[in-house]
């Protein structure tokens, strides 16, 4: 095997780094350079996807430009470099999850078709008519949808656990839910449009008592906080690179070893085999089992690149950074007459999602862009919990680790201007 | 003009801030119903048509701005029309909204309805402005499907 080049070490790499350099880390950012609308781009769409950093977008086109060729078939120089790079990827995944062993991570899509693989693949070998099982209120539909098509086909039934006027699971509804027919949990580590942080260990311990197995959708949390499966002793646990500084269509589902031995493959195809006759096929060893064909082999390479890079910057620090500008902003936004915040979680990451008095969230979506504001307007693939807040849809300002206050203090000064407008 | 004051004229604020034939119409014998799943925007179109005219017509529904003020100043405008010069109309209107017609032409054939014309330098914004047109549309020509502004192909 070709030794795998080493990804130049971002800025903060190193010993002893307390706080965050963010006016470097945001130079990484090239995008964050430009201007909209002849003005300096805020960019607060975060939890919709994130900005890549240069060592992203130079490791993809590095991999087009001088490695690109297929993996673990070809003989020759490139196949293996790809192929060396590729795995050095999924390595910097199962450490940056704590994973305990390599094979219990899976490259797919993103969340979405991670959580679909489980409900194709766990769901219909074990999950039966009459089963149960849980979700919260709080899901986005990539976590609502899979299990009522599973639900569907194999006779089982969805429960919901309820949240509270904050956005918070309430925990004794979840004990009371659970049961001998429930035969899977599934929720948010982090609500996308609310920004709760779920006490996802607890709901673990709670489910593993019933013995039952746990999917944790981490899309909102991994850009956030250190994640460890082995600490969270989740069954499953999913991630969309694109999230995560990282490419698009390129994600990760970590699954326990013992699960995904027993679970049948979820696509079928080359890659997935060891041996093929037309009489019968024997299916390759974990993770290959679920990678079916040529994957998107610059995306892992791209989201190594990511994960190499917030690790460089430290996902402690991030933590820190990101809950103080969370504070700030959402002590600003409450301040505006006729906002309201809808998540007032005692534990949130970097999300505020609000309304405000008379404005449409797409109108305030529009005013903001005319500032140089992203944001997210709309329902934010939530339906349920719009309903349950009794708001068709929320503007959400959602925070990375480049962003800063004085960011927000654009933001506050550009709702003053939606309301003015508006007036 | 800026685009955005183009986009928020004072003639849609209005509109929104007091939508006209803003209720449940008694006594209609259309209705429609129409969804933009991109942003949760609903309308609910009723109309009375006597003959080949319609009478009456209002909506209900919760929206942004500019499907509120397109709704509204929609059912000012078909009010007492035809069916075939509603037909007309809702040509025009779309045109517009696709940024397909001269601006000059816009006040003059569709008088207060141009305001609408500064929408189609918002591109996201296009459905919002259409979702109530389509739906009268699909009120008049008797379809009984939500009207979805995402249709495949559209």
């Amino acid at each position: 095997m070709k030794p795998v080049r080493e990804a130049a070490a971002p800025r903060g790499w190193g010993e002893g780094r307390t706080a965050l350099d963010v006016a470097g880390i945001r130079a990484d950012f090239p995008i964050l350079k430009q201007q909209i609308h002849g003005k300096p781009l805020v960019y607060f769409d975060n939890a919709a996807t994130s900005q890549k950093p240069q060592a992203v977008i130079d490791a993809v086109n590095r991999y087009y430009a001088a490695e690109n060729a297929n993996i673990h078939r070809g003989i020759h120089f490139l196949s293996e470099l790809a192929t060396a790079e590729y795995e050095e990827a999924r390595a910097r995944a199962k450490r940056f999850l704590n994973a305990s062993d390599s094979r219990e991570i899976i490259f797919v899509r993103g969340t979405t078709e991670g959580i679909n693989l489980v409900a194709q693949s766990y769901g219909r070998r074990f999950i039966k008519g009459g089963d149960e099982i849980i979700i919260s209120a709080m899901e986005h539909h990539s976590n609502i949808v899979p299990w009522q098509m599973l639900c569907e086909q194999v006779g089982a039934c969805l429960r919901v656990v309820p949240i509270n006027h904050d956005g918070e699971i309430l925990l004794e509804e979840y004990e009371r839910l659970l049961n001998d027919k429930t035969k899977l949990v599934s929720v948010a580590h982090v609500s996308n449009a609310l920004g709760t942080i779920n006490p996802v260990k607890q709901i673990v311990e709670m489910a593993h008592r019933r013995n039952v197995p746990v999917l944790l959708d981490g899309a909102q949390a991994v850009p956030h906080m250190k994640v460890d499966v082995q600490d969270l002793d989740c069954d499953f646990y999913a991630f969309s690179g694109h999230k995560l500084f990282g490419p698009t269509g390129i994600g990760i589902l970590f699954g326990k070893a013992k699960h995904l031995e027993a679970m049948p493959p979820y696509q079928g195809g080359g890659d997935m085999i060891s041996l093929v006759t037309f009489e019968k096929t024997h299916y390759n060893i974990l993770p290959y089992k679920f990678e079916a064909g040529t994957p998107h082999i610059a995306g892992g390479i791209g989201l190594g690149a990511a994960i190499g890079y917030l690790e460089g910057i430290g996902l402690e620090a991030v933590s820190v950074y990101e809950q103080g500008l969370l504070a700030y902003a959402t002590e600003a936004l409450s301040s505006i007459k006729g906002l309201r915040i809808i998540g007032t979680a005692k534990e949130k990451a970097g999300v505020v999602s609000f309304v405000l008095d008379g404005v449409h969230p797409h109108d305030i979506g529009t005013v903001l862009d005319q500032e140089g504001v992203a944001i997210r307007a709309g329902h934010h693939c939530a339906m349920p919990v719009m309903q349950r807040f009794g708001v068709p849809a929320t503007a959400r300002a959602s925070f990375a680790f480049y962003n800063t206050k004085e960011e927000v203090d654009i933001l506050v000064r550009a709702i003053h201007k939606v309301i003015k407008v508006f007036s | 003009m800026s685009e955005l004051s183009e986009l928020y004229q004072e003639v849609i604020l209005d509109h929104n801030k007091s939508p006209r034939n803003f209720h449940k119409l008694e006594g209609a014998n259309r209705r429609a119903d129409g969804y933009n799943p991109l942003c949760g925007d609903k309308v609910t179109i009723y109309i009375k048509l006597e003959g080949d005219v319609i009478k009456e017509i209002s909506f209900e529904g919760s929206g942004c701005a500019i499907s509120k003020a397109s709704a509204s100043m929609m059912t000012d405008a078909l009010k007492g029309k035809s069916r075939a010069e509603a037909q007309a109309l809702f040509d025009k209107v779309h045109k517009m909204l696709m940024g397909e017609r001269d601006p000059k032409a816009d006040s003059l054939e569709l008088g207060k309805l141009a305001v609408l014309s500064g929408v189609c330098q918002f591109p996201a914004r296009v459905k919002c402005a259409s979702l109530s047109w389509h739906t009268s549309h699909a009120a008049l020509k008797g379809e009984k499907e939500v009207t979805s502004t995402e249709i495949p192909g559209e």
